[in-house]
């Protein structure tokens, strides 16, 4: 037994010392980039009827999701499309990955998808691509390589600096605060995340201090288990941030039947509907969102403008999206739908999502 | 034996026919199932849980079990994003992965073996274990960008027909596995540790270390899975494989291995390996969602093992002098 | 399986008269107190690192955190003391805190205490589903408990169709229920307490309680002995998934967000728990205020590393490392007390 035992730990040895001589890094690597299209777009075509749009939000018992693909569904039957919703109840990539499987074998002509990982959902989507499927991505942006359009809900650089301007109202102008978000890998809050630290860094804001980014994965339980951490770490903590609505839900929760409530600001992107009661008893004065269920909508006009060949996702592509009206293609495919509004105790009961 | 054996061949039998009718009913009645692109994605997804489940089927018939599996796929995925991304060539990477898993594996056989504690409690903490220190090493995040030539080949198919190329190094392995279990002495060994650890041991076989070996090649296999995972996927995370461990044990008990150990055979595991992800990707193809599905794989797992029980229950009622005095 | 019919020969003398007890008392003492020694060097570690660990509403905060592992590892705790293990009991939380968050959803004039009862019989089919096809089936609880694992999880997953209960429209009788105090204590952690005392009460004084004790320790032996080992280990399945129920209705009211994942991945925890408490994994010893304790400690333990801004991923991995701690120091302890009773018994 010990001779085998050393003859495969010499093989061992070996094969290591001779690939270590040299091999690919990834450095070397290349891309995992595919084919962009090539196609040239004709404005003109008719749109399709019968398009099939599958829609793959980030997960799926999600309250903000449920609007958005909602507005999706609204846009298909406008378009006398075929709707489908899958999605993963953890909002985790690798479910993401083999739902876009399955849809590639169901043969969908569309995949709006809000990526929860923009790497990891890229091969698949690439495969996609190649058996000749649209990818618009919404909410959530996969990388650029892989997709054809990225619907944007706001510019990222407003939805930052309005984070900031409202915990800077919110604290007073200065104090510590703190930044509640959904994943670590999520595309969108982590580029609100980046601009908000951009802009907190100007004289401006010199007095305020971030002190903690805390995940709280878009899981309620575990939300509310970071707020809870958050406020026992930091004693001196003003503005709780959370840019996700599920977290902002959390927290608020926590904060107005903990003995914080009062002393501890909430904010950041939530739907009317869940914060009503919390605007109302004092907890969150003010925060911000648009309308979900239009992201939704203008992702579906997207698609089946994709489809029917009347965009190919360059920049300055024109296309009409229903009762949204016309939108131009920005830069590398991006799409913005509008400025945020937003809300406090004076305009919430005005709105029902 | 022979009556044994001519008990349990009826049972793989049972199920390789069932998985044959099976599949010809999802190719005539699943939409989009018969075609040669769902045939590899078949394939590719049955994959991971077949490699696992060769050595595990050793596992179960000496009477243990490995529950750690699926955790060591994942470790041994975020070590492998974890060390890529440092910059370390692929090459390396890849025999220490596999490297690492046979030492997690080892960990397991010495507790078991060595410590002597039920295998059942310390594969569950090491199924915690695992996956916690997966999720020390890389965090929530995933490390996405490996070289095309390997992701590319994990992916491909021979020629431009529908077989994955990594079904070769699975075949090659299943029927290396195959043949030690069912035709050299070191198989009689397992299945003699099975049916009676004591007397298997008064027979001159060193259980405890037969055992611990196979703990080292479940960890191993389960590495080399945790590779082909992440190079399939093109995604090294903490959370790849998560609940694997459920369809290698439903696979390998619906195939006829006894969970009490001692019996059962290796084109019986396959066969369940491919039955089971069949149903899962026909289920799929019909939206079924992927939590939903483990509803089919959770009763499969319970009715592959209350059948034989009830099957040998109503066959002991109808010949009451069934016990031969050989025994 | 062969590795779990080999019990150490020491655990058999859990029921013969009270001058071998004291051997096992002091076992026991020690076993317990451990965890309250680690559990005040942890507090008092972290205690000095941050002062408000220390403070009401953070005390409060891990006290109803422990409440919901607490009754479930009690349940647990009376399966693993017959030799079984019950792996659903996260599922069957999960189910029932669904079912129950439903049901209050669309009745908000129930009181609470008619959604407790729900919870508890729901939970208690689903103990029933386990206990019957392990007695009936003889399956081994491993494998029906992972499959029931899957199977329930499933159909919370299909029942729920991917939509989740709001707090937002849970009725605030429920929500308080969750949050508020019965002087000064909050309801959840009274229950749990409830649950803790009436479950060592019956175990340690009522014949049912040391029958359980026996056939963890040798089931073959209490067969002969005439106890009903069947319909004790279908009773031990119900009380485990009847708690695992009422586990879903705490949770429900406390954190009132429900989708169908709530409660998955909490069967290692509970494990854990278990294990860390005393309880061994061969079955025949152990107790419910050890589960009790080693509930606490885990929860303690995730608080503090958030605390002391310790990597929470930390966290699965020491649950992992703790439960094979506990199972060495049962096998270490075992032995030790197998060979001090040969010597024993070589005397006579």
């Amino acid at each position: 037994m010990s001779r085998r035992v050393l003859t495969g730990l010499l093989t061992a040895g070996l094969a290591v010392a001779l690939t270590a001589c040299g091999g690919t890094t990834k450095n070397d690597s290349s891309g995992t980039g595919a084919a962009q299209s090539t196609a040239t777009a004709n404005p003109g075509a008719a749109a399709k009827e019968g398009v099939k749009m599958a829609f793959l939000p980030k997960q799926l018992n999600n309250p903000y999701s449920d609007i958005e693909v909602s507005g999706g569904k609204a846009a298909l039957d406008e378009l006398k499309g075929v709707y489908k919703l899958v999605g993963p109840n953890d909002a985790s990539a690798s479910s993401q990955v083999s739902y876009i499987n399955t849809l590639i074998q169901q043969q969908q002509n569309v995949i709006g998808i809000a990526a929860n990982d923009p790497n990891a959902v890229c091969p698949s989507l690439n495969q996609a691509r190649s058996a000749g499927i649209k990818i618009v991505a919404f909410d959530s942006d996969a990388a650029k390589d892989c997709r054809d359009v990225f619907i944007n809900q706001a510019t990222t650089q407003g939805i930052g600096e309005q984070l900031v301007k409202q915990a800077n109202e919110l604290s007073g102008g200065s104090g510590e605060i703190a930044i509640l978000s959904a994943t670590p890998n999520a595309t969108n809050q982590n580029a609100w995340i980046d601009v908000a630290k951009q802009t907190l860094a100007k004289p401006e804001y010199a007095n305020l201090k971030l002190v903690k980014v805390a995940y709280g994965n878009d899981d309620d339980q575990k939300s509310f288990q970071e707020a809870q951490g958050l406020l026992q770490s930091f004693p001196n903590l003003k503005v709780i941030v959370a840019p996700t609505t599920v977290g902002i839900a959390a927290a608020a929760r926590y904060v107005s039947s903990s003995s914080y409530k009062g002393k501890v600001a909430v904010t950041g992107l939530g739907t009317p509907n869940q914060m009503r009661a919390f605007v109302k008893d004092g907890t969150v004065k003010q925060f911000a969102l648009w309308n979900p269920a239009d992201i939704g909508y203008l992702a579906a006009y997207a698609g089946v403008a994709l489809s029917s060949g009347q965009i190919t996702g360059a920049q300055g592509q024109k296309f009409k999206a229903g009762k949204l009206g016309e939108y131009t293609i920005g830069a590398s495919g991006e799409i913005v739908l509008g400025p945020p509004t937003t809300f406090d105790a004076n305009n919430i009961d005005k709105f029902d999502f | 034996m022979s009556e044994r054996l001519r008990r349990f061949a009826s049972w793989d039998t049972a199920v390789i026919l069932v998985t044959v009718v099976v599949l010809v009913i999802a190719s005539f009645g699943v939409e989009n199932f018969g075609t040669s692109r769902n045939f590899t994605f078949l394939l590719l997804d049955l994959l991971p849980i077949a490699l696992v489940a060769l050595p595990m089927t050793f596992v179960i018939v000496t009477g243990e079990i490995d529950l750690s599996v699926a955790s060591t796929l994942g470790l041994t995925s975020a070590v492998m994003g974890s060390l890529w991304d440092k910059g370390m060539t692929i090459e390396s990477i890849i025999p220490l992965c596999i490297v690492l898993g046979a030492v997690l594996g080892a960990l397991n056989g010495f507790f078991v073996t060595v410590l002597k504690l039920p295998s059942l409690a310390v594969t569950i903490g090491t199924l915690a274990l695992y996956r916690g220190l997966a999720f020390v090493v890389l965090g929530d995040g995933a490390v996405a960008d490996f070289p095309r030539e390997y992701t590319s080949w994990v992916t491909g198919t021979l020629g431009d027909g529908p077989i994955p190329n990594v079904l070769v190094p699975l075949i090659v392995l299943a029927l290396v596995f195959g043949v030690v279990l069912h035709a050299t002495p070191v198989g009689r060994g397992v299945f003699a540790a099975g049916a009676g650890e004591q007397a298997a041991r008064f027979a001159g076989i060193r259980t405890g270390r037969v055992k611990f070996w196979l703990y080292v090649v479940s960890g191993a296999v389960a590495g080399l899975a945790g590779v082909l995972w992440t190079l399939r996927y093109s995604s090294a995370r903490a959370d790849n494989g998560f609940g694997v461990e459920l369809a290698v044990v439903a696979a390998v008990l619906l195939g006829g291995v006894s969970i009490f150990g001692g019996k059962g055979t290796l084109p019986g595991v396959l066969a369940g390996v491919v039955l089971l992800a069949t149903l899962q990707n026909a289920l799929r193809l019909q939206d079924v969602s992927n939590e939903a599905l483990n509803i089919v794989t959770g009763v499969l797992l319970i009715v592959s093992v209350l059948l034989p029980n009830i099957v040998s229950a109503a066959l002991r009622r109808r010949r009451p002098r069934a016990v031969s005095p050989e025994r | 399986m062969n590795a779990t019919k080999l019990a150490p020969p020491g655990a058999d003398v859990q029921l013969t008269a009270s001058p071998r007890r004291s051997v096992f008392g002091a076992v026991f003492k020690a076993r317990e107190s451990g965890i309250v020694l680690a559990l005040v060097v942890l507090v008092a570690v972290t205690a000095t690192q941050n002062s408000r660990f220390l403070s009401g509403q953070s005390i409060r905060d891990i006290l109803l955190g422990t409440a919901i592992l607490a009754v479930l590892a009690v349940g647990q705790a009376v399966v693993v003391i017959t030799r079984n293990i019950d792996l659903s009991v996260g599922s069957v939380l999960g189910l029932s805190a669904f079912a129950v968050g439903s049901l209050m959803r669309d009745n908000p004039g129930l009181p609470v205490i008619v959604a407790v009862l729900a919870g508890l019989g729901l939970g208690a089919v689903c103990g029933l589903v386990n206990g019957a096809t392990v007695r009936f089936g003889q399956v081994p609880a491993l494998v029906v408990t992972l499959g029931t694992l899957y199977a329930f999880r499933g159909v919370s997953y299909f029942w729920a169709g991917g939509q989740q209960i709001n707090a937002d429209k849970l009725p605030a009788s429920f929500l308080d229920f969750g949050t508020s105090s019965l002087l000064g204590v909050p309801w959840l952690v009274l229950i749990a307490v409830l649950v803790l005392v009436v479950a060592g009460v019956v175990l340690r004084n009522y014949r049912f309680g040391r029958e359980l004790y026996a056939m963890g320790s040798s089931p073959q032996a209490a067969k002969l002995a005439g106890i009903k080992v069947g319909r004790n280990t279908s009773a031990a399945f119900l009380v485990s998934g009847a708690l695992a129920g009422l586990a879903g209705v705490l949770f429900a009211a406390r954190f009132g967000t429900v989708d169908a994942a709530a409660g998955t991945g909490l069967e290692l925890n509970v494990v854990a728990a278990v294990v860390v408490g005393g309880v061994a994994v061969f079955g025949g010893s152990g107790t419910v205020w050890g589960a009790g304790l080693g509930a606490l400690l885990l929860t303690v333990i995730g608080s503090s590393l958030a605390v002391l801004d310790i990597n929470q991923f930390w966290q699965q991995a020491i649950v992992g490392a703790l439960i094979l701690l506990a199972i060495g120091a049962d096998r270490l302890v075992a032995v030790r007390v197998a060979k001090a009773l040969k010597k024993r018994d070589s005397h006579v």
